[in-house]
């Protein structure tokens, strides 16, 4: 048996991340573990949620697929190039086909620069095609995320709302034609009505330009309404990962479990969650022994705290790495 | 009916009555008139949730009953406390009233907490001022509150420094504090919005436990529908500076009547449907308050505005239950709603534009 069966090495992947370590030295020898060791990868057309506490590494993850900053060791391979073997200037241009996206959508452009130029800028940077052609491709994709080429021509990025301005960092994302499109936390920065003005933009940008996405969030509801596949990560390791309907409706990992429970339901008929966990997640610095959810897992016994437990399908397509799982396995014939 | 204790505070019945509350600050730009008209009441004990969109007005209404606003702010109506009249000639001193009677847990628990002051010290602070406890008792009863806001070994963490605690005991500590005097009213202005869902948890059922305990009111800022959901005995959504709906939480959720609450509850992501389901965006933005639309503030944004609501402004009024108002011509389930309702399904009419 391979050691991350939920890995699938016959699909068309724009994607495989193989046993990515990212670690952050610290004074007196110490390190943050950030990422330990985790795999995934990502089918051409697909978007990939991961979600967790914050902490789990999950920005982190996202920043070591684009060599922000080089991780400690694993392998990166993005359209069969190997990222992380790749110098200086190969990066440089192999980041024009991964673009991310980021929590602040103010923040993440220039304020002093008229919101056009910002979205102009990767074409002149990259020299893609004529004057021309560059300043039709800025306009059509500032129309396609649903702001006006002439304003965006007049204004700096404090004229515009948070929710235009995540649209116009998606513009800028966009002009590049990328393959694969990071987004962390796109959406959480930006009031309800807003978030789902943006959530369906992404929806309709990933049809129309079959793009592949990344997409980080801590938020559980938004993460399964746009994943065709989710990853929870817990203290820099992988959990558990399935398609969103299979994996919030039947989870198998225990920290999964909590973590649905403990999302509030809009409906007082339902009653209140119950509080289903105390405590708060381990430092990153001395992660625990065996499975890192052992100290506040309810079902943990001693091999929990000294085995690591691997990745192991209990129905197809949904894969957890937990000694006792919550789903019994089916049997799975190859 | 309302009954003192001995100390003049109320035990139970009616606890605080706003009536008709405007508050408008005076700006460069203008008067921006942040709550508008506002009126509600709040019995001993009962949790009241404030929804709404960003730049609705929930902050302002819960600092303009507190009285914690800038002095370009001008408050007008009545706000009724207890036995006490908050904005008439005989208003008492608010500074005696924050933490023993009102206090306020705020959003961002970094800001608020001083970085160079050990938190136990943070805590016992208003205990001093307001109470005129010693040292040692404050001390003390500071231990005692970490412990009721469930920080483990209070002891050694009454010592420590606020970047020495996670974002969810920050909160924690934020909460002690407001706790701290026993107040009978707690604001709490998004207090989990930047945290994670399992510590939003915690602290909500934190919020709730101490609020039957003390028999404490507690008014509950937040976007979140799910969140006043479970935690809730009434809830009034506000839309631009005003209250559009106002019912008891059961009722609203099942017969929400104003389009924009079942605007915002539809636009949100749910976890009981399939993932990839389209969600009903609200489309444009909330209104500028320099300059208000004439008639209904929702009517550029919603799906059923008809001429009247373009011209006149809805009354928040009741229909057959005279718990529930809402400000609304065409309500949820009237005859022009499903007509709408019909065209859209129809396919004959993708919402309206102003
Ligand atoms: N540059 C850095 N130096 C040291 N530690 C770091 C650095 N970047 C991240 N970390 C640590 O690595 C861990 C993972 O952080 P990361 O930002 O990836 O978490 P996250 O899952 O994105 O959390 P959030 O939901 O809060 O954004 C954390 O403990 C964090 O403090
Ligand atoms: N000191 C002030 N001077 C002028 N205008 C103000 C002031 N404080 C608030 N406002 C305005 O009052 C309106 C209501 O603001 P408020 O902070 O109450 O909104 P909110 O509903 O709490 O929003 P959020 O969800 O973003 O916290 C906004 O338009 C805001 O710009
Ligand atoms: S491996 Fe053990 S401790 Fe870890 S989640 Fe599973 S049962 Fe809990
Ligand atoms: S009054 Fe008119 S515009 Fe306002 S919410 Fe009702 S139907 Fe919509
Ligand atoms: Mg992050
Ligand atoms: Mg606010």
């Amino acid at each position: 048996m391979s050691d991350a069966p939920h890995l699938r090495p016959d699909i068309d992947a724009v994607l495989r991340v193989r046993d990515l370590v990212v670690e952050f030295p610290m004074k007196r020898g110490r390190r943050v573990h950030a990422v330990s060791g985790i795999s995934f990868d990502v089918a051409r057309g697909e978007t990939l949620g991961i979600v967790g506490e914050s902490g789990c590494g999950k920005s982190t993850t996202g920043r070591a697929i684009m060599q922000m900053p080089r991780p400690t060791s694993g392998s990166i391979e993005f359209e069969s190039t190997e990222l992380t073997a790749l110098g200086k200037r190969e990066l440089r241009e192999a980041r024009t086909r991964v673009q991310m996206i980021f929590q602040d959508p103010i923040s993440s452009l220039n304020p002093r620069r008229r919101v056009r130029d910002s979205v102009l800028d990767p074409l002149d940077i990259w020299n893609r095609g004529t004057v021309e052609e560059r300043a039709s491709r800025v306009d059509k994709t500032l129309e396609e995320v649903g702001i006006d080429p002439q304003r965006a021509h007049d204004s700096r990025p404090h004229e515009f709302s948070g929710g235009q301005c995540q649209r116009i960092a998606i513009a800028r994302a966009l002009v590049l034609d990328p393959t694969l499109i990071i987004c962390d936390e796109p959406v959480s920065a930006l009031d309800v009505s807003v978030q789902a003005q943006v959530l369906n933009l992404l929806e309709d940008l990933k049809a129309a330009h079959g793009l592949t996405m990344i997409f980080i969030a801590h938020d559980l509801a938004v993460v399964k309404n746009i994943s065709d596949r989710v990853a929870v990560m817990y203290l820099g390791r992988l959990c558990e990962i399935a398609d969103p309907d299979r994996l919030y409706d039947r989870p198998a990992h225990p920290y999964t479990r909590v973590l649905l429970d403990s999302v509030p339901v809009p409906d007082p008929s339902l009653g209140r969650a119950t509080t289903a966990i105390t405590g708060e997640p381990p430092s990153p610095i001395s992660p625990p022994t065996g499975c890192r959810f052992h100290p506040r897992c309810p079902a943990a016994d001693e091999r929990c705290r000294v085995e690591v437990p691997e990745m192991t399908e209990i129905e197809p397509g949904h894969h957890v790495a937990c000694h006792h799982p919550l789903v019994t396995p089916v049997t799975i014939s190859s | 009916m309302t009954s003192l204790q001995t100390d003049g505070r109320v035990a139970d019945g009616r606890l605080l009555t706003v009536e008709d509350l405007r508050t408008t600050f005076a700006t460069e730009r203008g008067p921006v008139c942040a709550v508008d008209g506002v009126s509600l009441t709040l019995d001993r004990g009962q949790a009241l949730g404030i929804v709404g969109e960003s730049g609705s007005g929930k902050t302002v209404l819960s600092r303009s009953i507190m009285g914690l606003l800038p002095s370009t702010a001008r408050r007008e109506g009545s706000i009724r406390f207890g036995d006490q009249d908050l904005l008439g000639p005989n208003a008492p001193d608010m500074s005696r009233l924050w933490g023993r009677e009102m206090s306020m847990v705020f959003q961002n628990p970094m800001v608020s907490l001083n970085p160079v002051m050990r938190i136990g010290e943070q805590i016992a602070e208003p205990l001093r001022i307001h109470l005129g406890m010693s040292r040692r008792d404050a001390k003390a009863t500071a231990i005692r509150l970490l412990r009721d806001v469930r920080i483990p070994e209070p002891d050694r963490r009454v010592d420590q420094y606020p970047h020495e605690l996670s974002g969810g005991m920050r909160q924690r500590v934020m909460i002690a504090i407001a706790l701290a005097c026993g107040p009978t009213l707690l604001f709490a202005d998004e207090p989990t919005t930047a945290l994670d869902v399992t510590v939003q948890a915690q602290i909500l059922e934190l919020i709730a436990e101490q609020r039957a305990e003390r028999n404490m009111s507690v008014v509950l800022v937040t976007h979140d529908l799910g969140v006043v959901a479970g935690h809730t005995d009434v809830i009034a959504v506000m839309y631009g500076g005003r209250l559009v709906e106002i019912a008891p939480t059961k009722v609203l959720f099942s017969q929400m009547r104003m389009p924009y609450t079942e605007a915002l509850l539809q636009s949100i992501p749910r976890l009981d449907q399939k993932s990839h389901t389209r969600l009903n965006a609200i489309p444009g933005r909330p209104p500028d308050l320099h300059d208000p639309p004439r008639g209904c503030a929702f009517a550029p944004r919603c799906a059923f505005a008809r001429d009247r609501c373009r011209e006149e402004a809805p009354p928040l009024a009741t229909a057959e239950n005279p718990d529930h108002k809402f400000a609304c011509w065409y309500p949820v389930g009237s005859p022009e709603y499903h007509e709408t309702k019909e065209r859209i399904s129809a396919g004959l009419e993708i919402g309206s534009t102003s």
